[in-house]
């Protein structure tokens, strides 16, 4: 089993908030894996500084055993934040900007969706697939390149249809029920051709019934496009249900992982849940 | 060296302390809109027009008062004609909204002076010629800084310590949330325009005692390099804009004094790209982050 | 999108060949130096400068305000290299007749119009389109000034004649024997036809992509940068033909005319059009020129109905009447003439009531 992403010892700070502290995790090829943590724990942050949003203050991320950020805070934080193997990242600086790191390989969907608003769902799907061509400027004007246009379509059109929106193409993206546009952010960032796929709370706003669905196919597509996953989620039952291995974070922190099982009894994620009795 | 110099500092000062009372307009409706409102040099234009009305009717001790309340009354107006009724909309429409403003504006005062540069009236004493060293000048140039900084540090006094001013400083900090506090949004942006217009009003007299004539276009560059101190100094920041007015003042007849006049406009926005480019948000300007 | 049927590409082309015989005939019933002319001329140089202002503005979301600036660099690149060597002394009477010895071909000259134009773009977006929208406008409009002064520059007067004037190039009247109007309407044309062939292609896509949310489009793996970047080139190698189209039509050229109002009426010309649609922008420039130079002329004029003095007209009230026109459309009518759609896109309304009836 190959590691595909790796997380090792990153803290991102904003002016004097720890948003993330000292956070290591993994995802291995074929593997289902759930970030979750109550609300503010700085999931989606995660989230940003592997996709190249933002630049960790500290750590490193890798994709498929090669760096895609690094950084060493070197006297802009304090030592304690520096993590454990602080002095890995000293004097070594990656940064990629989020389009490159994309075109390595890492896909996502947006928590708060960010479909292009004035298009149609297809054109959605087809912007996307724009990343893997070959013509320039010129040639696809002059629609020399109509060979390569006519496949992207085709392959837009096939996602679309993977995700159940086929009927729905020339629908403006925007007028498209909460649960369709989630779907149609999966089938725009599988149009980028990625190995891992990062959900942020893929079934927030779904009904139970259409939960259970999307655990189904979010299993069917990462087995069809040879996928790992990578999410976010507030749905336990469908965490617990579909994942192969949790990691919960509060305040930043780690603070349990596991396989399913491990996670639910653990008691600091029951406490960070709960809350922790005071006596 | 000095004293070839001398002529031009004064002049520099001068023109930058106009530029600050400009700037000083620009900065706070950018500070609460984000907007640059590009008819605030238009309503300086408009100044103008009003003195040398004005003056033909009436005594100096009236319209003196009486061009600054019809330069408030016509900022007051161009926010809730062009500006009010975009608030929820994109930014992007907000600015050409200004941009049409500002061509109406020119093309209005173009029509009502028939295209004819007027001649400013001449205000007594501050037209008056004084030497200083071997160069002479008049004594609005030796008023204008003094004004100016009078002025602006009354209007942060009054930023700081009223109740207004604390309304203006929460609606700049968040728009929303000083809404839902049950600030007045409205009152306090016509409020910023007021301020904005006022100061503008009292710019345009130094500025046309100085050049003397009024053309219906004559506020446009004036106005976009206030803008640019306003940009130097950092967006949002009054004393910034202050600062930022009398650098591209000076440097400006700085250039003059070296035998680039033609490239004293071009410096003010090679400086301000080169600010933007190396300093984005100005010298005193806050950092912002955008939210993902 | 679907793609266009074979009926409705041809229908366009057909429209397309219509309205240049139409303006043909216009010349020769009307004659050359009619009004008619006049703003078919014009507005068809203006529809080319404002399609290539929405390709930035509209369709890739940069509220970029340099149009007058590289349509400047056009223009006198155009006459510049134009005007005939044997003319040239008379032209460059206080520099010596100048100090440039080549004279190309009016064709040759109008795509390098664009290509310099194109390379000043280039270099200016370098730094400037890492800015952020408004921050942008005011850079790119410093940028115009700048070049402007330049242009100006005592210095550069065995090149540019400095701040006097430019003439004897070749103008429309020139170039084409028979039609003064064909020309302007070609070239704008086949260049208007381009921009909507990138407007179609992937890369229009990616545009409009970062128009609406860069945020999603960098994460689509769209390199933000590189295509501001060619967006801004291509609308500035075009916006330096419309120069030099307007050069053309003018007879006559020099730098003062090229100001930030010149910026600011095209911006209008596209909002009026509709940010985002081709077809919008064309219209709303013959309609904004026509308006201009000929429907509201009466306005201008002082005029008596018997012995009673028509109020407030007079010279300057046209632009008076104008500006509130176009202020109401950017107050009330923000989508302005076709919002984002194009004119051959359009649906009939009741066909889409009825649509909507049979799916409900």
């Amino acid at each position: 089993m190959s590691s595909v992403l790796r997380v090792e010892n990153v803290t991102m700070q904003f002016g004097g908030v720890v948003a993330i502290n000292d956070l290591s995790m993994e995802a291995n090829e074929g593997e289902i894996v759930a970030l979750i943590g109550p609300n503010g724990a700085g999931k989606t942050t995660a989230f940003n500084c592997i996709t190249g949003v933002y630049e960790p203050t500290n750590g490193a991320v890798y994709f498929q055993d090669k760096p895609i950020a690094m950084n060493h805070p070197s006297g802009k934080m304090k030592h304690e934040y520096a993590g454990e193997k602080g002095d890995m990242y000293l004097g070594k600086h990656i940064r990629m900007t989020p389009d490159k790191i994309t075109a390595l390989g890492i896909a996502r969907t947006f928590q708060n969706i960010r479909l292009f608003k004035s298009q149609t769902a297809f054109e959605n799907v087809l912007i996307a697939t724009h990343l893997r061509r070959t013509s320039n400027v010129f040639s696809a004007t002059f629609r020399l390149n109509y060979k390569e246009e006519a496949a992207m379509r085709k392959h837009a059109m096939e996602l679309l249809d993977v995700v159940g929106l086929a009927d729905l193409a020339e629908e403006k993206a925007t007028s498209l029920p909460y649960g369709k546009q989630r779907r149609l952010e999966i089938a725009r960032a599988l149009a980028t051709k990625p190995k891992l796929l990062l959900l942020d709370e893929p079934a927030a706003g779904m009904n139970p019934q259409e939960t259970e669905e999307l655990g189904a196919f979010i299993r069917s597509i990462k087995d069809q496009f040879g996928l790992t996953i990578f999410m976010i989620e507030h749905h336990m039952n469908l965490v617990m249900d579909i994942s192969d291995r949790i990691y919960v974070i509060d305040f930043g922190k780690l603070i349990a992982k596991g396989t399913p099982a491990e996670v639910r009894d653990n008691p600091a994620v029951i406490a960070a849940y709960l809350g922790v009795d005071e006596e | 060296m000095f004293d070839m110099l001398l002529p031009y500092l004064l002049a520099g000062i001068s023109v930058g302390g106009q530029y600050a009372l400009i700037a000083v307009g620009y900065t706070m409706v950018y500070g609460i809109l984000r907007l640059i409102n590009f008819a605030h040099g238009d309503i300086f234009t408009a100044a103008g027009f009003f003195m040398v009305y004005l003056v033909a009717a009436l005594p100096l001790s009236i319209s003196v008062p009486l061009v600054i309340i019809l330069t408030v009354i016509l900022g007051f107006l161009v926010e809730r004609v062009a500006y009010k009724p975009l608030r929820t909309a994109p930014r992007m429409s907000i600015m050409i909204s200004a941009i049409g403003t500002s061509y109406l504006l020119q093309n209005l005062m173009w029509y009502v002076t028939g295209g004819l540069a007027k001649q400013y009236p001449v205000l007594p004493w501050i037209s008056d010629t004084v030497r200083i060293g071997s160069a002479s000048t008049k004594v609005v140039t030796l008023v204008t800084p003094v004004l100016t900084v009078l002025l602006v540090i009354a209007l942060v006094m009054l930023i700081n310590h009223t109740k207004v001013g604390m309304a203006m400083r929460a609606v700049s900090k968040d728009f929303e949330t000083a809404q839902l506090m049950g600030i007045k949004i409205n009152n306090v942006i016509s409020a910023t325009f007021i301020l904005g217009s006022a100061l503008a009003a009292v710019g345009s007299m130094l500025y046309f005692t100085n050049y003397s004539t009024v053309t219906p276009t004559v506020g446009a560059m004036p106005g976009l390099k206030a803008f640019v101190a306003a940009v130097f100094g950092g967006i949002g920041s009054i004393p910034g804009a202050v600062i930022g007015a009398f650098i591209i003042g000076i440097c400006e007849n700085l250039m003059k004094a070296a035998g680039y006049t033609a490239f004293s406009d071009a410096f003010t926005f090679a400086l301000l790209i080169i600010i933007l480019i190396f300093k984005p948000n100005g010298l005193f300007g806050e950092k912002t982050a955008e939210k993902v | 999108m679907k793609k266009q049927p074979l009926w409705k590409t041809l229908c366009c082309v057909a429209g397309v060949a219509i309205i240049f015989f139409l303006a043909w005939l216009a010349e020769e019933t009307q004659g050359a130096s009619s009004m008619l002319v006049t703003v078919l001329k014009k507005g068809a140089v203006y529809a080319l400068i404002a399609v290539s202002m929405n390709l930035l503005n509209g369709f890739t979301g940069l509220f970029s305000l340099g149009q007058a600036g590289f349509m400047l660099v056009g223009a006198y690149t155009y006459a510049v290299l134009t005007i005939p060597l044997a003319k040239r002394q008379a032209v460059y009477q206080y520099y010596a007749g100048g100090c440039i010895t080549v004279e190309v071909n009016f064709i040759v000259a109008l795509v390098l119009a664009g290509v310099v134009a194109a390379i000043f773009a280039a270099l200016i977006g370098l730094p400037v389109l890492r800015l952020k929208s408004d921050y942008l406008a005011i850079a790119t409009l410093g940028f115009a000034e700048i070049i402007r002064a330049i242009v100006q520059w005592d210095s550069l007067g065995p090149i540019t004649n400095g701040s006097n004037l430019l003439k004897t190039y070749p103008t429309f009247k020139t170039v084409m024997s028979g039609s003064t109007v064909l020309f302007p309407f070609i070239v704008s044309g086949i260049c208007i036809g381009i921009i909507l062939l990138l407007i179609n292609s992937t890369y229009g896509r990616a545009f409009k992509a970062i128009r609406d949310d860069e945020i999603a489009a960098e994460a689509m793996g769209i390199n933000l940068f590189h295509h501001k970047q060619m967006s801004f080139v291509i609308s500035s190698f075009f916006a330096g033909v419309g120069g030099a189209l307007l050069a053309m039509y003018q007879g006559s050229l020099q730098a003062n005319a090229f100001k930030s109002s010149m910026t600011y009426e095209i911006l209008l010309i596209v909002v009026i059009g509709g940010m985002g649609s081709v077809s919008g922008s064309v219209i709303a420039s013959f309609l904004f020129i026509a308006c201009s130079e000929w429907w509201l002329r009466f306005l201008d004029n002082v005029t008596y109905i018997n012995d009673f003095q028509v109020p407030l007209l007079g010279s300057g009230f046209r632009m008076v009447v104008f500006s509130v026109v176009i202020m109401i459309v950017v107050l009330f009518f923000r989508q302005g003439l076709m919002g984002d759609r194009e004119l051959w896109n359009l649906k009939i309304p009741k066909r889409k009531a009825k649509q909507e009836v049979t799916k409900a």
